[in-house]
């Protein structure tokens, strides 16, 4: 806000950005973004910042997401399944080579599965490859994955990041030196500051229409703010600060782009710990928060309202909103059916991002009113693992769970939500062994129905992308199926 | 002068061990575990038990204490858990942009301190004093923070002479790299040579009042002669000390400064360091600041030696 007396400033500088923008519109694009990987190798951590640089542009994986979230062939050009959806028969692609030069084949395909599921594997996502029983290579274009159960989103599952490609020799220097199958090629990284990817003169597939791409890495809002307007950067992918987007909305120079994630933003409640282990208390929780308050206070209207841990923009959502809407007076009521003594003092938790510190002090207020004081104590993220997540040491918590398709984690009564219900656990898994379509989308629909019914937590709202980019670059991806930046088909307009 | 300079060495040595022990416990007992952060929210207790035993987390304290210790003696900084690079080589690179930061600013500051203190001082109560220690009672208020931000604002937004922030490499271009640390220099250089210029006055001021400045005059020198002859030259030691003071300040205080200018600098590396538990890093950052303050404060105190024979006898 600060920045208002300048506005009639950057009009002025308006004249300029044509003649500026005409020279950069040549092969050569910069994005921003907030966060720096930690490493370079997508196979052992959970950094969504290393996807979010290298998923799709340097490494590939068998199957891959498409923008609109749905799967299509990576590597893999078709497969077979089974009758009994045991068997999975991959066809690779012929004639691709890693970018040191050395041929892709079968092998790679089972060194790389059989890496991610072994047991000193350092996967964040291990899970991913549980039901795998072997893998085995029958020719070189050839590999057969049987499975120990079916499941059903096996090919979803060799979609993410965390089961990508590699190859054996350079598998343990890929944290400095990613070595893919990609349309771009690692070039440098000066850490810190960027990362530089090159065309890959030799991709297999439709080759990128960019020769050079750098990621720089920029975590302070303002001076985002002020690296898009100075145009330091094309592309700014998941902007900090939704305050300053209507800004750049009014600017010809830029373009925003408001799309969905994968982020379902709660109010986690500790369902074991008294009063919140009663679903009375929980429902009343629920009652007494205003979704759009929070939406338009934390997040400057970008987000949409979710009743249950669904994303909208999934075909098999089911609108819940109505089950939990805003209410205090039946909260109140709730609270005193339950016998719960007021103020009810419960500990919230309150990780870094501003969805959750701005949130929160929203949600605070809104809970003073049916008489419950949530004691707000902000952590960094590293505590917020150890004391909340896996110590559960906590009442309410707010945070984004950015998974695709994670609606099974609450399945387990171990998960920081602590909530136990057999019946959703048979849900889940059922759903795992159904391949089915139909019968999957009823499945999705009963667990967001169970979830939302036993009030397991505050459903907010889905998290919105928000990026913005100058108005001639092309090709970017709106929403956010997996955490990625998918330059391969981004170009500049002609 | 030696036995001066051994005891001074040891309370170096000591001062040393002392901020060793803090650092290493004051981030030890943080909650917050690496492999934790590392792995994220789907991570399964045997990859997390994997991740940990790979990164050494497994020691007793006193092992891991040991460890840094005996490796830093032997100049290894050991291996960052997030960026799996050697701490050291790490560290190298980031000098490359605080350290001519630093000397880019306290140059900044210098250039435009002694002119600015002198002539305040030589027009004691005139217009040109009232007007320096006006604006150096501004550049003293002003958080550098929010100067830096109100420059970018000016220079790259409105008039873009500048990039908003971001270093090229001086592989790039010395001339480049220079321009890309213009603003942050300027910014981190305002308060500093705010001070800096108060202090030359204050202290020229006082030499000024000395008998042996009425002595130069009475044998006819003009109040400017003897300001530069004279004055000058016994007024410099308070500033010398203030100079050594601000550079390790400098080398330290960047860490806002390289945040706002988003600077691949110490002060970034220590700032993600932390929030990603990469202890090891931490530790070997605020270590080694430490050591640069201390080693500053040693060779100040040495320089006082040098300059007044009376410490030199008295020792």
């Amino acid at each position: 806000m600060m920045f208002k007396p300048f506005r009639t400033g950057l009009v002025s500088a308006l004249a300029l950005a044509g003649a500026v923008t005409a020279a950069q519109a040549d092969g050569s694009l910069t994005v921003a973004m907030q966060l720096e990987p930690p490493h370079l190798d997508p196979t052992s951590a959970a950094a969504a910042a290393i996807d979010s640089v290298l998923y799709s542009n340097v490494y590939e994986g068998l199957t891959r997401f498409a923008s609109d979230g749905s799967i299509v062939p990576g590597l893999a050009r078709s497969w077979d399944i089974s009758e009994d959806g045991l068997t999975y028969t991959f066809h690779l692609a012929e004639g691709v080579t890693f970018h040191d030069g050395s041929a892709f084949d079968a092998e790679d395909v089972k060194f790389s599965l059989d890496r991610a599921r072994a047991d000193d594997s350092t996967n964040a996502q291990k899970g991913l490859f549980a039901a795998i029983d072997t893998v085995e290579v029958t020719d070189p274009l050839t590999v057969v994955v049987t499975l120990s159960k079916p499941t059903g989103n096996f090919l979803f599952n060799m979609a993410w990041g965390d089961a990508v490609i590699v190859a054996p020799e350079s598998a343990d220097t890929l944290q400095t030196t990613p070595n893919g199958t990609g349309a771009f090629k690692f070039a440098d990284w000066v850490q810190g500051d960027r990362i530089e990817l090159v065309k890959n003169p030799e991709y297999w597939g439709t080759p990128a229409e960019l020769d050079e791409a750098t990621f720089k890495f920029i975590s302070d809002p303002t001076a985002a703010f002020a690296a898009v307007m100075a145009e330091d950067v094309d592309v700014f992918y998941s902007f900090p600060a939704p305050e300053n987007l209507p800004q750049f909305d009014m600017d010809p120079r830029f373009k925003v782009l408001a799309g969905s994630t994968e982020g379902e933003t709660i109010l986690a409640m500790n369902n074991k710990l008294a009063p919140l282990d009663d679903v009375r208390v929980r429902e009343a929780v629920a009652h007494a928060i205003n979704r759009q308050e929070i939406i338009d206070g934390a997040m400057f209207g970008y987000g949409t309202p979710i009743g249950s841990f669904f994303p909208p923009h999934n075909p098999d959502y089911v609108d819940l909103t109505g089950l939990s809407d805003y209410d205090p007076e039946k909260s109140k009521a709730l609270l005193e059916e339950a016998g719960v003594a007021l103020p009810l003092r419960l500990k919230m938790t309150l990780p870094p991002p501003s969805y959750a510190r701005r949130g929160g002090e929203i949600i605070a207020a809104q809970l003073r009113q049916v008489g419950i004081e949530a004691q707000i104590e902000n952590v960094e993220w590293a505590q917020w693992l150890e004391t909340t997540f896996r110590g559960k040491d906590y009442g309410l918590t707010i945070v984004s769970h950015v998974e695709p398709m994670d609606i099974g984690s609450l399945a387990n009564p171990e998960y920081y939500t602590q909530y136990d219900n057999p019946d959703f656990r048979a849900v889940i898994e059922e759903l795992s062994v159904t391949a089915d379509q139909a019968a999957r989308s009823e499945l999705f629909k009963q667990a967001q129905t169970t979830l939302a019914e036993d009030y397991v937590a505050g459903f907010l709202f889905q998290m919105a992308l928000l990026t913005v980019a100058k108005a001639e670059v092309e090709g970017l991806w709106v929403n956010m199926p997996t955490p990625a930046v998918d330059l391969t088909s981004v170009h500049w307009a002609k | 002068m030696l036995r001066y300079t051994l005891s001074r060495l040891l309370s170096l040595g000591v001062s040393l061990a002392v901020a060793s022990v803090v650092i290493f416990l004051a981030i030890e007992v943080l909650p917050g575990d690496p492999a934790a952060y590392m792995l994220g929210l789907n991570a399964q207790p045997d990859t997390l038990a994997a991740l940990r035993d790979e990164l050494g987390l497994n020691g007793t304290l006193w092992e891991r204490y040991a460890d840094w210790v005996g490796g830093m003696l032997r100049g290894d900084f050991g291996t960052s858990y997030t960026y799996r690079s050697s701490v050291s080589e790490m560290i190298g690179e980031r000098l490359w942009v605080s350290l001519p930061l630093a000397l880019y600013a306290l140059t900044l500051s210098t250039v435009i301190a002694f002119p600015a203190g002198i002539w305040a001082a030589a027009r004691r109560g005139k217009a040109a004093d009232v007007t320096v220690m006006g604006v150096t009672q501004l550049g003293v208020a002003i958080p550098n923070f929010w100067f830096a931000m109100l420059m970018v604002l000016v220079f790259a937004i409105n008039l873009r002479w500048f990039s908003a922030g971001g270093f090229p490499g001086w592989d790039k271009g010395v001339w480049l790299s220079l321009k890309a640390l213009t603003l942050p220099a300027v910014a981190l250089a305002l308060p500093q040579a705010s001070i800096l210029a108060r202090v030359m006055r204050s202290a020229l001021l006082d030499t000024l009042s000395e008998d042996f400045i009425r002595t130069a005059r009475a044998k006819g020198l003009t109040k400017g002669q003897a300001l530069r002859r004279h004055a000058l030259r016994n007024a410099l030691i308070p500033v010398l000390t203030i100079i050594g003071m601000q550079f390790s300040f400098l080398m330290a205080g960047g860490i806002i400064i390289e945040n706002v200018f988003f600077l691949p600098g110490l002060g970034r590396m220590i700032f993600q360091a932390i929030s990603a538990r990469d202890l090891i890093v931490v530790e070997s950052v605020v270590m080694l600041l430490v050591f640069a303050v201390v080693l500053v404060n040693f060779m100040v105190e040495l320089a006082y030696a040098l300059v007044d024979p009376r410490l030199r006898a008295r020792a």
